[in-house]
């Protein structure tokens, strides 16, 4: 048992490589990373930034910038192959089966459109449906997301809603194809501490209630804990630590995570001093051989500093990390 | 209570506005009135020596703004600064020698080191510039002070870009430390770091801290760190103080509205499932405030007295708070 679903994943990433060729040799970004995504299911991915997130997702919806590229593995949306799909293709599922929400709303949105035109236009593109109903279904979304006075504010553009305003809009507009899953990317990173919570909970009722999957990348742990049913902890460009939320968070096996969670300040308890990791996650040009974290990780021993961990299956999560390798053999 | 707290930082009534107009001949010709934009609004608190004295608030609260007033970066349009009982403001020779022991950290910390300057040189600047050490004394310091920081004295002879943000906020620490300061104010100086790093950082703060006897004004919008930093914490909605309380007393029994709901924001790491108040409503517009108590339009408790009248700060129990709500007693905790 992985603790992934038996049905057929909406998303599956096995073996996933991204290399960025540089004039000092091919940088590998993301390095064999696997996992899926069920129907239904929130995905958290956290790690500390340049930790490989973002570069994940972007592969998944083919916006890799270049000189990125996927250099192996594969990519299935819905058991169909999307990582090798011709462009024109690839624009057809996103926006269609694969929603997107970025950190930075005005990223996603045109600021010389109307919201409501920017609606219709996903709606009528992707759906195929009439003005009218486009623009009935376009003030019914923004309804859902909490926009009040909706059909009176859908002619209104970008900057004259405020920052927590807009994203809500773009989870709208992410949603307005009835996509199977949803990207979202630090959706709440640049938003106010208030509001943070606010467009997360609309998020996750909008993806609940249209039945998509989401992955949900973010750094901030207290996010995933509060939305995500599995979490992916990624750590230069691979996976840590992969499993059921609470499991992940209360019960961290991978000394990363272990480190990761401790380093976080609490609200309810209060020590002298929190725990800290020495150092700092390696540049891609730096990564040491054997298990990347070695450097940094209070556990390590000889066998780590020269073979790479694999995640490697432990009750309901997966870990890679040899601390964890024995009792499989013992089991 | 201790008696008669050291007190070495004293804020008063302190208040400043932004004239955000359009150039005068536009406004003449369009007939639009003078805009102005109060970013801070008579606000008061001293900080003890030795203490952490933290103010939160979310974007454009006024938080930086109250920072770069009490480092003498901005002048304020009213209000009063003692630091170490010499007033600000004025460019006395006490206010210059007090320069000296008064430092600040930003929060981003690439953009507050000189590219072009080795470390060495970044950290010797205000030991050169205050004649703190002279000659080969300079070199040592420079390197007592990157060991303080937990960088290696070799590492003076690198660039800036050469480090990682945790690294670079701690050169931006040493070359705070190298002043000999007794205060530093500290505006949101891990906001820009990853959690572990964050972490580092920290513990570095509170540890130098310690050894050093500073006291610390220090800026966040993280309630978590400032729970983990601080002794005594100032809430700021819209440019004023809605309640000011010592960190256990403001977690356990929060009285202003506004803290309890910014306090129901944060994400439960403990999964503990206790219930949460949704939050409503967002910041409103700071340069057309709500009338009265400017939280009104997202207050559970607001009423008409509320939307009328400007609460004042006054004590309730460890507290002071700025509610009519808490004031009249309707608060119930
Ligand atoms: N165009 C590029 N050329 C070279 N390296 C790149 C490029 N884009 C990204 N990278 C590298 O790929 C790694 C992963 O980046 P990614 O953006 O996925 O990180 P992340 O986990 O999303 O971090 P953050 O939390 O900062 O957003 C980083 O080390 C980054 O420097
Ligand atoms: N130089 C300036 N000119 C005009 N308005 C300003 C200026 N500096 C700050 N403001 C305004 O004053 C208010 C308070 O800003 P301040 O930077 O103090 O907020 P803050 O609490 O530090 O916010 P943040 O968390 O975003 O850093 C904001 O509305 C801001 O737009
Ligand atoms: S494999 Fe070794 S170095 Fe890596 S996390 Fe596990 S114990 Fe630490
Ligand atoms: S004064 Fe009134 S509106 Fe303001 S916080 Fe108190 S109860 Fe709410
Ligand atoms: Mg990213
Ligand atoms: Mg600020």
């Amino acid at each position: 048992m992985t603790g992934e679903s038996a049905r057929e994943p909406v998303l599956s990433v096995r073996n996933l490589r991204v290399e960025f060729p540089t004039r000092n040799g091919v940088l590998t970004a993301i390095d064999d990373v696997s996992f899926d995504v069920a129907p239904g299911e929130v995905l958290g991915v956290v790690g500390e930034s340049g930790a490989g997130k973002s570069i994940t997702g972007t592969s998944i919806i083919g916006l890799l910038d270049p000189p990125g590229r996927i250099a192996g593995g594969e990519i299935r949306l819905e058991g169909r192959r999307i990582d090798n799909l011709p462009m024109t293709e690839m624009r057809k599922i996103r926006g269609r089966r694969i929603g997107m929400v970025f950190q930075d709303p005005l990223t996603s949105l045109n600021p010389l459109y109307t919201v409501g035109r920017q609606l219709t236009e996903t709606i009528r593109t992707h759906l195929g449906l009439g003005r009218r109903a486009a623009m009935d279904r376009a003030v019914a979304l923004l309804d859902e997301v909490g926009i009040p006075a909706a059909r009176r504010r859908i002619d209104a553009y970008p900057h004259q809603f405020s920052g927590g305003m807009r994203q809500r809009v773009v989870i709208a507009l992410a949603l307005a194809a009835d996509p199977v899953l949803v990207i979202a990317d630090e959706p709440t990173t640049a938003l106010d501490v208030s509001v943070q919570a606010q467009v997360i909970n609309v998020l996750k009722r909008m993806c609940r209630e249209h039945g998509a999957s989401v992955m949900l990348i973010t750094h901030d742990m207290g996010v995933i804990a509060e939305t995500a049913d599995r979490v992916a902890v990624m750590y230069a460009g691979r996976i840590a630590e992969i499993g059921p939320v609470r499991q992940v968070v209360q019960h961290p096996l991978h000394p990363y995570t272990v480190g990761l969670m401790g380093s976080i300040p609490k609200l309810d308890h209060n020590e002298p001093r929190l725990r800290q990791i020495p150092g700092s996650m390696p540049r891609l040009d730096s990564i040491p051989p054997g298990c990347a974290f070695n450097p940094r990780c209070p556990q390590a021993f000889a066998r780590c500093m020269l073979e790479r961990p694999e995640p490697i299956p432990k009750g309901a999560a997966r870990v890679a990390c040899w601390l964890h390798a024995n009792e499989e053999v013992v089991a | 209570m201790s008696p008669a707290p050291d007190t070495l930082v004293e804020v008063s009534d302190l208040s400043k506005t932004f004239d955000i107009s359009p150039p005068w001949l536009d406004r003449v010709l369009e007939r639009i009135p003078r805009q102005l934009l109060h970013a801070v609004t008579d606000v008061t608190f001293s900080i003890r020596r030795g203490e952490t004295f933290a103010l939160v608030g979310e974007s454009g609260s006024g938080k930086s703004t109250i920072a770069k007033i009490v480092v003498g970066l901005i002048p304020a349009n009213a209000g009063h600064i003692e630091i170490d009982g010499v007033t600000m403001g004025r460019d006395t020779r006490a206010v210059r020698t007090l320069r000296r022991r008064m430092q600040m950290i930003f929060q981003d910390p690439y953009a507050s080191l000189n590219p072009r300057m080795r470390v060495d040189a970044i950290v010797a600047e205000p030991i050169r510039a205050f004649g703190i050490a002279h000659g080969r004394a300079v070199r040592e310091r420079v390197g007592d002070l990157l060991r303080a920081v937990g960088l290696d004295a070799r590492d003076g002879q690198k660039f800036p870009h050469e480090f990682s943000g945790g690294q670079r906020q701690r050169i931006c620490i040493a070359r705070a430390l190298a002043s000999d300061p007794a205060f530093l104010v500290c505006d949101e100086p891990t906001s820009a770091l990853d959690v572990s790093v964050q972490a580092q950082i920290l513990n570095l703060m509170r540890d130098l801290q310690a050894e050093f006897g500073l006291t610390y004004l220090f800026i966040s919008h993280d309630l978590a760190v400032v729970r983990h930093m601080a002794s005594r914490i100032g809430v700021l909605y819209l440019g004023r103080l809605a309640e000011v309380a010592p960190g256990a007393s403001l977690f356990r029994n929060p009285r202003h509205p506004y803290t309890r709901m910014l306090l129901d924001a944060v994400p439960d790491l403990d999964m503990s499932g206790r219930p949460r108040t949704p939050v409503t409503g967002e910041i409103p517009n700071p340069i057309d405030p709500p009338s009265g108590c400017a939280f009104h339009p997202r207050c559970p408790l607001a009423n008409e007295r509320c939307r009328r009248e400007v609460p004042l700060l006054l004590p309730a129990g460890e507290a002071i708070v700025a509610c009519h709500a808490v004031a009249e007693g309707r608060a119930a905790a």
